[in-house]
């Protein structure tokens, strides 16, 4: 799946929030968005998923205008979602349900990742029964099982420590080479976009328009883009 | 279990037959006639004498607080709903459900009847008025509850209103509603024995207006009794209906163990 967002503008009230943002996201890639917060980076979220309009600008999926249009891309939070009141398989298998399938066909489907994304034990925990990094992985299962071609991935390991977020991080990566997922993935922590990112988009402060685009290749010594980029946010 | 939390379990019990026992006593020492104190004794037997009796009144009283209990969640569940998805007639008629509760209960007990007569009517209106505003309150707040981001990403998922509706706001109004069904399984019982008081032919209330009157206040309090257990009684189905309807709520019973989260 390609994703291209060509020249998105947005004035949220009186507050200026995105000017002119062009960005592209290919096929299999890992693309990181990152920005101070605050930035106006959720509201291009916003956007791509359909939930707002853009004052001008397009959103365009494999060369389809879907500018407004909600139902094809979702996207996961910092909060993960879960509904309280359904059991982990419950609540991964919703948007298979929103789609259509009865509840057995959805489940049943969404029973065969459960062990990819480590959860297979839990299918029948209700979500306060579950640590914040098993539930961040059920968020993320449920995204992937709405649309595994594309992710968009809102700071998703903001609120873990250190450690389970690490975990997560290189796991996130393995997921994406199995399923070959393209992922847009919003962040204010280099270290994180430095380890994740095939390219990175440096966001500037609100109103948000796209300061650098900085690809990452293996042999690229990270320390002199980690500088490159502290400079760029000064 | 706990050996601490058996004890804490039966307190209640302890703290109330030890009442029950000073009661007593003070009515034998200070000879105290029962026409003006009987004895938790006295009130006893008062109810086995009249148990047939006070089955057909308890009945009669019961009948009409369910009946009213029913259609007050009905209406409740209606008004509910509409309010919610509805901005403009929330703010309208908000101040107006607030209004209907502070008409003092006594006073609907006595115009009612002169405007409906004796019949079941007039009483199935005065518990179906009690009840429905704790429950259509609870309601709304528990539906209103729905975090906006919940909403949104089901949204972006292209889910649609109905599927909203019974995914996340039913199940997030449920906890709330039930608080609303327990406090009004209380006042169901208690408004129809009120609305007894004033024009009625049967019923716990039009039996101990007739004790009352012949200072039988070993039936009056026998009455009391069974009002007081009959309310227990269906805040203990609303418990356990919660309990059934509600398992991802359920407070620290079975699940306590599973809190070590993995």
């Amino acid at each position: 799946m390609q994703i291209e967002i060509s020249s998105v503008s947005k004035t949220l009230g009186t507050l200026h929030t995105l000017d002119n943002i062009s960005l592209h996201v290919g096929e299999e890639e890992f693309v990181v968005i990152l920005g101070p917060s605050g930035c106006g980076k959720s509201t291009l979220f916003n956007i791509i998923a359909g939930l707002i309009t853009p004052d001008s600008g397009r959103v365009l999926i494999n060369g389809k205008d879907l500018t407004g249009k909600t139902g094809k891309i979702s996207y996961m939070q910092q909060k993960d979602l879960l509904l309280p009141s359904r059991r982990l398989l419950d609540n991964v298998s919703v948007p298979l349900l929103l789609k259509g399938l009865n509840k057995q066909a959805a489940r049943s489907q969404a029973r065969e990742y459960l062990p990819v994304f480590g959860l297979e034990e839990f299918s029948d925990h209700y979500p306060r029964q579950l640590s914040v990094g098993m539930r961040q992985r059920a968020a993320l299962l449920r995204t992937f099982l709405f649309s595994r071609e594309f992710l968009l991935l809102d700071e998703p390991f903001a609120s873990l420590d250190a450690i389970t977020r690490r975990k997560m991080h290189l796991w996130l990566k393995e997921i994406q080479q199995l399923f070959h997922s393209a992922i847009l993935f919003i962040t204010h922590d280099i270290d994180e976009a430095l380890l994740l990112a095939d390219r990175i988009y440096v966001f500037s402060e609100r109103p948000a328009h796209v300061k650098r685009e900085i690809k990452l290749t293996p042999e690229a010594d990270n320390k002199a883009v980690k500088a490159e980029i502290l400079a760029l946010l000064g | 279990m706990k050996k601490q939390n058996n004890f804490i379990e039966y307190a209640p019990y302890v703290v109330f037959l030890i009442l029950l026992m000073l009661w007593e006593i003070i009515v034998m020492v200070r000879n105290i006639p029962a026409w003006l104190l009987p004895s938790p004794t006295q009130i006893l037997l008062a109810i086995l004498e009249f148990k047939s009796l006070l089955l057909t009144h308890t009945l009669a009283t019961l009948g009409e607080a369910m009946a009213g209990y029913v259609i007050a969640i009905s209406l409740a569940f209606m008004i509910a709903l509409v309010l919610n998805n509805c901005r403009w007639l929330m703010s309208g008629f908000y101040p107006l459900l607030v209004a209907t509760q502070t008409i003092p209960l006594i006073v609907l007990a006595i115009l009612l009847p002169i405007w409906f007569g004796f019949g079941l009517l007039p009483k199935i209106i005065i518990v179906v008025t009690v009840c429905f505003f704790p429950i259509v309150i609870n309601l709304m707040n528990g539906l209103a509850s729905v975090d906006r981001d919940q909403l949104n990403l089901f949204r972006s998922m292209g889910a649609k209103p109905l599927q909203t509706f019974f995914m996340i706001k039913l199940p997030a109004a449920a906890p709330a509603f039930f608080s609303g069904l327990r406090i009004s399984a209380t006042y169901s019982i208690m408004a129809a024995v009120i609305s007894e008081w004033v024009g009625a032919r049967q019923g716990l209330g039009y039996f101990m207006t007739i004790a009352q009157k012949s200072f039988r206040i070993d039936q009056v309090l026998a009455a009391v009794t069974i009002i007081c257990i009959l309310s227990l009684l269906l805040v203990k189905i609303v418990d356990w209906a919660e309990y059934l309807l509600v398992p991802w709520n359920r407070r620290l019973y079975e699940y306590d163990e599973n809190t070590d989260k993995p």
